[in-house]
């Protein structure tokens, strides 16, 4: 199976005068999983709400394979949906959701009891919806997005109330989803979510877009820094801004960015300065993600 | 729009509103056909020559919708606002993006399960009220043609009140006030509007035109009319229909070009 291309251009959507999204342009590609970051109210459900139909945007499109959501001739056969305002009434049961859905796409009311197979509720499926937690609610909502088989799927915090085993199913799930050469874009507000799920990530904040590619390059942008100690700090620090470094004090010593473990000690041994500590930091990934977003923004 | 009519026939099946309020309507009209076929019984003997035992089957029968009608109507409002009350408008709209086609289903679904109110509410009405009648020795009037004549426009009715209902809440989709509006109009000012408008001939001629005056005309017998008589011909039992039809496609309208095509957030 091939998925479709998602394709944002130009987006832009305006409530009243506040900017939700501004001037969005990215690619989501078939056969990986790609994460859509960004923090609360940095205009992903918007986004996402406006590739799907059920937000105008003031300006610009969003498409599969070209075409917009509303112009699909067979829509959950092509994208499956999960919103995270998950809605369903709460005096129906989870089954007759999926049965009402079904009917509007012309499923057959066996691929109902197929997916809440897969999701884990074939149990529950009969039972009102009101009464479901807020994980058999994600599940239910992930059945509903799986219901027509379709070629893409757009989740929108998927992983959010699930308890840790289900993290891990729903983690193996849509790799295996992606494998089958499916377009899966997924959001959240935490890289650390869906870090070990995603191969691509789109970031934004505030509406536009901060950063678009590969976990790779996203880990290449973090800066490299030493936490060294000496007995002689000040001695250390001297030696270290001499050849050409820069040196932070720290309660517990010093951070050096500019040189790698190697030189910093061949300079210490050159000074004459013994170390007590020599320790590579790596800034996390998550450190990164909030550089990018601003992280004073965060909510 | 048979897929669309199917999903929308499935939403209103599978959730209790419908027969809650369809029990509720039953056993209002039953209780009130009951009553006036009892009275009408003992009252074509007392005055004698007022009217004839002919005049009361009618009556009676008509109760479906002269006390009935705000069930389909509440019905309708009902099962369009809760999509707006549990945001199920979200997968509604996902499932069939062309908006118009969901808008086409749910007026086939009103018109559907609006008959069946009318079903449920017959039974109540010709049922029990035939019953009572022959108890107190009136003649039901099932050998006359136009009794079913009656039945059938009445079925007709309660089938464009759900449909008007399904409009209304199209227009207003919060819960609270359609069932208010709905509330409020049906039972205290239209009743007021056309007692009022009973008072001279011009303004006779627009009460006519009220959604519960067609509804009469389009029955053909009322206990409303009894009460206020009149110094104007009401409408045709056709331009009846015509008008309730009006208001439903009015609501429809009204609500497709507006609320229906907001952004689902």
């Amino acid at each position: 199976m091939a998925g479709p291309v998602i394709e944002i251009q130009s987006l832009t959507k305006r409530f009243g005068g506040t900017t939700a999204v501004d001037d969005l342009s990215f690619r989501v590609e078939p056969g990986v999983v790609t994460g859509f970051l960004g923090p609360n109210g940095a205009g992903k459900t918007t986004t996402l709400r406006s590739l799907v139909g059920l937000v105008t945007p003031t300006s610009g499109r969003a498409t599969f394979d070209g075409r917009s959501y509303r112009e699909l001739e067979q829509p959950l056969r092509t994208v499956g949906t999960a919103l995270e305002a998950a809605s369903f009434h709460p005096g129906r049961s989870g089954r007759d959701h999926l049965r009402v859905m079904g009917a509007a796409a012309g499923l057959p009311t066996g691929r109902v009891d197929e997916v809440l197979e897969w999701v884990g509720l074939a149990d529950a499926g009969r039972r009102r919806v009101g009464g479901y937690s807020l994980g058999m609610r994600q599940r239910l909502g992930l059945a509903a997005a799986l219901l027509g088989d379709p070629g893409a799927l757009v989740l929108d915090e998927p992983i959010n109330g699930l308890d840790p085993e289900g993290i891990r199913w729903i983690r193996v799930f849509l790799r295996d989803l992606a494998a089958q050469g499916r377009t899966v874009l997924v959001s959240s507000h935490l890289l650390s979510e869906v870090q070990q799920t995603v191969d691509r990530v789109v970031i934004i904040s505030h509406g536009r877009l901060a950063y678009e590619g590969t976990l790779d390059g996203l880990e290449a942008g973090a800066t490299a820094r030493v936490h060294v100690d000496a007995p002689d700090r000040e001695g250390l620090a001297r030696a270290l801004q001499a050849a050409g470094a820069q040196v932070d004090a720290a309660a517990d010593g010093l951070h050096v960015t500019g040189l790698d473990v190697d030189a910093i000690g061949r300079h210490a041994l050159a000074a004459g300065v013994p170390l007590r500590l020599l320790v590579p930091q790596r800034e996390g990934l998550e450190d990164v993600f909030l550089g990018i977003v601003g992280e004073g923004e965060i909510r | 729009m048979l897929r669309s009519l199917h999903s929308e026939l499935l939403k209103i099946a599978t959730t209790r509103a419908w027969w809650v309020l369809a029990l509720i309507l039953f056993v209002w009209t039953g209780f009130n056909a009951g009553v006036i076929a009892l009275l009408g019984g003992v009252l074509v003997d007392e005055a004698n020559g007022m009217f004839g035992p002919e005049a009361v089957p009618p009556l009676v029968y008509s109760t479906v919708t002269s006390v009935g009608y705000v069930f389909p109507l509440l019905f309708g409002a009902l099962a369009s606002t809760s999509e707006a009350r549990h945001q199920t408008l979200t997968p509604t709209f996902l499932a069939t993006p062309r908006r118009g086609l969901v808008l086409g289903g749910k007026l086939g679904a009103g018109i559907v399960f609006g008959a069946i109110f009318g079903v449920v509410g017959l039974v109540a009405s010709a049922g029990l009220g035939a019953l009572v009648l022959q108890l107190v020795g009136v003649d039901p009037g099932f050998g006359s043609s136009d009794t079913w004549a009656l039945l059938g426009r009445a079925l007709l009715a309660m089938a464009l009140w759900a449909v008007i209902g399904v409009g209304l809440g199209v227009v207003m989709p919060n819960q609270v006030a359609v069932i208010v509006t709905v509330l409020a109009f049906t039972q205290f000012l239209e009743p007021l509007l056309r007692l009022g408008t009973a008072f001279w001939e011009w303004t006779a001629a627009v009460g006519r035109f009220l959604p519960g005056a067609a509804t009469d005309a389009l029955v053909g017998s009322s206990i409303y009319a009894l009460v206020s008589g009149g110094a104007v011909d009401g409408l045709e039992w056709w331009q009846g229909g015509l008008v309730l039809a009006g208001y439903a496609a009015l609501f429809l309208v009204i609500g497709g070009l507006t609320t229906w095509r907001r952004d689902v957030t």
